[in-house]
């Protein structure tokens, strides 16, 4: 306790991370601060550590020439090693750039070459490969580091170093050297709020992405605003699981972390991510909808899987919480007879599920990105989750409003955050001001300009209303939001979240901007659908001939129609009710570029690539043939093709849509 | 060519006979130390016959196998793996219902030391040795990629992760020659690749020498050093991949040859 009061004192005084990182190597330096696991044994570092280690790969990297204003790309997942890469590239007044570890060689060269990365931190052989593949077109780029060496032994190239052998010789050096420490201690206390912290990319909705600059000083200050708002202590632990380049990853597992001193759990890998939250159990959660969606899909198939007792049970303490939970959760006032039957499903059903899960310990969960259903929000947080929506975006270094604890709905995105300033202009845009607002982007000062209005507010490109007790709504992105030929308010993206909340509907594509009427390409949910053909005794091979199956259509069309029936209540809405809808014989990858790298759709470049379907949709035809290029994961091509059928459906008319259901 | 000295396994002259069945006749061929050494040819040509031979299981009428420059006489399989000859099989063969770790730890079985009575209590030395051995296995979890099925029954995985655990158990062996009978039958490509990338891997990494079968002829010719080519229980051929693939008898075998 007394150390927090400590540390408020202080605050002023530590403005970038390596300051950070040097108060908690000094006033908690026995305390976890970094977790991974390793060999299937968790292996814990101390601040003091963490501390020791980032001073090492900082003098290794000062020797390999990195200084102040150069960038060190990261390319990699979710390491002890990359992170610390990261806060030391930091620390000696370099400006760190995330990469999205799964982007192709062709993306990578964008962001690096655009970036002038001078030094790259890979994770494996894999991140090495792809970087040497296009080192003859990255003219800046000196250096590789990498972690884990496994298959790099052999390699002879003259630059490339491995990050293990870096620190094992820095931390000789710095031992046997007091002076060197001295001018890292000096390059430390050089450090200015106004440095370029970090280079995030955009994800790509729209065209090229760009590098967002964010300083030292407001990054801090954001990150200290919601550690307050949260109450985030050094008691805390959250699991590093998200892309190390997105901004969510860097706000909420190294921003806060190094402003509160929690504990940061990186995974043994992508896959194992399940497995290691139940071992963390963490006490700071974030996931985006679709994570929560696919898991509520797993507790529900696997309960339809369980003996009758249990699943008895399950429904009717289910059926509890759905009444009870949320109230209790936000405090409300519930009878006690109601309380004793809710605490009862805490002992038998919440609390289980919750362990498995590894949710036991969450104080604050988010969710944001996209839109989340009602239902799928509610279920969680009757189970006692205290699940809240934020709505961010890398341009404010993340928070622009959030949930605050008891006053959380599924249809709002919350009040501002704190210290945010939002006003809706006049064409329905969100813009805000906010203390972790980016700089510029990088070497592009006419984008900056355009983003930023006169006074100094963000644009976000989002168009939304403040609805009566003062929380944001959010519609869709207001470029996107088109008419059709009759005039009806056409929000593809409000359709498509509607269609994407059933279970068994993976992704949806809306079109209709400037046409007769509204059209869908869908993609089924493959984990839901094969278990239901499984139930069905329904055989298929592949998701091409599952997703062309007679009864998977009319489920489908079942679906789409009860979208209508809810359209059809919506005065504004009734009149874009969906008239023709496909399946596409294929899933919307990102490597296709039919998603972005945070698994957006691309509308526009569906609709160039899926021509022939659009066309379909529109002409009337039953059935459309489709050939398109799909590429594999080492960047090798091949096509699928098929025929794909079109189904007609009947629009419920506006006043008698609530009996359509 | 090379000296007697880097050769590690010599087969001089073997055939093998079920009753009538020829199925292998007067094969010679040898595998040198730290190679991948392919051995292909059409169905039938006695390739899992000649593996069979090589670890044990098959015992030849005639001919000689040495390993390390020491002839052997009859060995039974338990004995060639004690020497360091490891091997995975065409259908996987696992323990269906044991999990994955339990699946390699198994493959540690020759090197456990400790007496049967502290493995009964899991105590002393049965306990610090298995440590060890887990602590091995979880290398080789490491190296196969395989941490999140660590807990996982193998007989729930899909196929190309079960051949991986084979793969494993193999490994977890120390084997200093190590026999693949077809591992990257009924794989995608994707897997196939992620398995050429094992082979690689551990005839680098451990410099294990590697004799595999393949009927995927351009992952063959891709990954290993040498291949010898059998049909109808004949050596046709035996080279590095340039001359077998330009070898004539190699052409007509696979593609048939007008009569």
């Amino acid at each position: 306790m007394a150390d927090s009061r400590q540390d408020s004192g202080r605050s002023a005084v530590e403005d970038t991370f390596p300051k950070l990182l040097r108060m908690h190597a000094r006033v908690r330096a026995d305390r976890p601060a970094f977790r991974h696991k390793d060999r299937g044994i968790w292996q814990t570092w101390t601040w003091r550590e963490v501390y020791d280690n980032v001073r090492a790969i900082a003098l290794g990297l000062h020797k390999l020439g990195v200084a102040e204003g150069d960038k060190v790309a990261i390319v990699g997942a979710n390491r002890p090693l990359l992170y610390w890469s990261l806060c030391a590239a930091q620390m000696l007044r370099a400006t760190p750039v995330p990469v999205y570890a799964d982007a192709v060689a062709d993306e990578l060269v964008h962001v690096l070459a655009n970036a002038d990365v001078k030094v790259a931190a890979a994770q494996d052989q894999e991140q090495v490969d792809k970087l040497l593949s296009i080192a003859d077109r990255l003219p800046t780029l000196e250096h590789i580091v990498y972690d884990e060496d496994r298959g790099l032994r052999d390699y002879v190239q003259p630059n490339l170093s491995a990050l293990d052998d870096i620190i094992e010789a820095s931390a000789k050096a710095l031992h046997s050297e007091a002076s060197l420490g001295r001018s890292l201690d000096e390059l430390i206390d050089a450090g200015r709020a106004d440095d370029a912290s970090i280079m995030l990319y955009t994800s790509g909705t729209t065209g090229r992405s760009k590098g967002v600059v964010l300083s030292a000083g407001r990054s801090v200050q954001a990150a200290r605003d919601t550690v307050a708002f949260d109450g985030l202590t050094d008691r805390d632990e959250q699991l590093a699981y998200l892309p190390l380049a997105w901004v969510g990853d860097h706000y909420l597992n190294y921003a806060q972390a190094l402003v509160a001193g929690s504990c940061v759990a990186c995974p043994e890998n992508a896959d194992t991510v399940a497995q290691d939250l139940r071992e963390i159990g963490p006490s700071f959660y974030f996931a985006p909808p679709r994570v929560f969606e696919a898991q509520l899909t797993r507790i529900m198939i696997r309960m339809e899987d369980a003996s009758g007792l249990k699943r008895k049970m399950f429904d009717h303490f289910i059926g509890v919480a759905r009444k009870w939970g949320e109230k209790i959760l936000n405090g409300e006032s519930v009878p006690v007879l109601s309380r004793l039957h809710y605490a009862l499903g805490e002992f038998l059903v919440y609390g289980p599920l919750k362990n498995v899960l590894g949710y036991s310990n969450i104080r604050a969960a988010y969710t944001a990105g996209e839109a989340i259903g009602g239902e799928l929000f509610s279920f969680y947080r009757s189970l006692g989750l205290n699940l809240k929506q934020l709505y961010g975006q890398t341009e404010a270094f993340l928070y622009v409003t959030a949930h605050a604890n008891g006053a959380v709905r599924s249809d709002t995105v919350g009040p501002p955050a704190p210290n945010v300033d939002i006003r809706i202009a006049d064409d329905g845009e969100v813009q805000f001001k906010s203390p972790g607002q980016f700089v510029a982007y990088y070497k592009e000062p006419e984008k900056t300009a355009e983003t930023l209005t006169p006074d100094g507010y963000v644009k976000t490109g989002d168009a939304g209303f403040f609805d009566a007790d003062g929380q944001l709504r959010i519609l869709d992105r207001a470029k996107d939001v088109g008419k059709l030929k009759d005039g009806t308010i056409f929000a593809p993206k409000y359709i498509e979240n509607k269609l994407k909340f059933f279970p068994n509907i993976k992704e949806a594509v809306a079109f209709g901007d400037a046409c007769d009427f509204v059209t869908v390409m869908l993609n089924i949910e493959l984990t839901a659908v094969g278990n239901w053909a499984e139930r069905n005794n329904i055989s298929y091979a592949s998701y091409q001939e599952l997703a062309g199956h007679r009864q998977v259509y009319e489920m489908i069309a079942r679906h789409v129609d009860e979208v209508n029936a809810s359209l059809a209540q919506e005065p504004r809405m009734a009149g874009a009710q969906i008239a023709r809808f496909l399946i596409l014989p294929k899933e919307l990858d990102a490597d296709d570029g039919e998603l972005t790298r945070t698994q957006k759709v691309r509308r526009g470049f569906i609709a160039e690539r899926y021509e022939p379907l659009v066309k379909g949709l529109y002409d009337g035809s039953k059935i459309a043939d489709i050939s398109t290029e799909v590429t594999f994961e080492d960047g090798r091509k091949g096509t699928i093709s098929g025929r794909v059928a079109i189904v007609d459906l009947t629009r419920h008319g506006a006043s008698q849509g609530s009996k359509a259901a | 060519m090379s000296g007697a000295d880097d050769i590690l396994l010599k087969v001089d002259n073997v055939s093998l006979s079920f009753g009538g069945v020829r199925a292998i006749t007067d094969v010679s061929f040898d595998i040198r130390k730290g190679e991948i050494r392919a051995i292909i040819g059409p169905n039938g040509a006695g390739k899992t016959s000649m593996l069979n031979v090589i670890n044990g299981f098959y015992h030849p009428q005639n001919g000689s196998i040495s390993f390390h420059g020491q002839t052997r006489a009859r060995m039974k399989p338990y004995e060639a793996a004690s020497q360091g000859i490891a091997r995975t099989f065409q259908n996987v063969a696992l323990f269906k219902g044991m999990s994955t770790l339990d699946n390699i730890l198994a493959g540690r079985a020759l090197k456990m030391k400790s007496s049967f009575f502290w493995q009964m209590f899991r105590h002393g030395p049965a306990l610090a040795e298995e440590i060890e051995h887990r602590k091995f296995c979880e290398e080789i979890i490491d190296f196969l990629e395989i941490e999140h099925i660590r807990k996982a029954p193998v007989g729930t995985l899909p196929y190309g992760l079960q051949k991986r655990v084979e793969l494993g158990r193999a490994l977890a062996m120390e084997p200093t020659l190590l026999l693949l009978d077809e591992p990257m039958a009924g794989m995608n490509l994707e897997e196939k690749q992620d398995m050429s990338r094992f082979i690689i891997d551990v005839n680098q990494h451990f410099g294990t020498t590697i004799a595999l079968i393949e009927h995927d002829i351009g992952v063959v010719m891709d990954l290993s050093d040498r291949i010898v080519v059998l049909e109808y229980g004949h050596k046709i051929a035996d080279g590095n991949p340039e001359e077998v693939k330009s070898d004539q008898k190699v052409i007509d075998a696979y593609l048939g040859v007008a009569h």
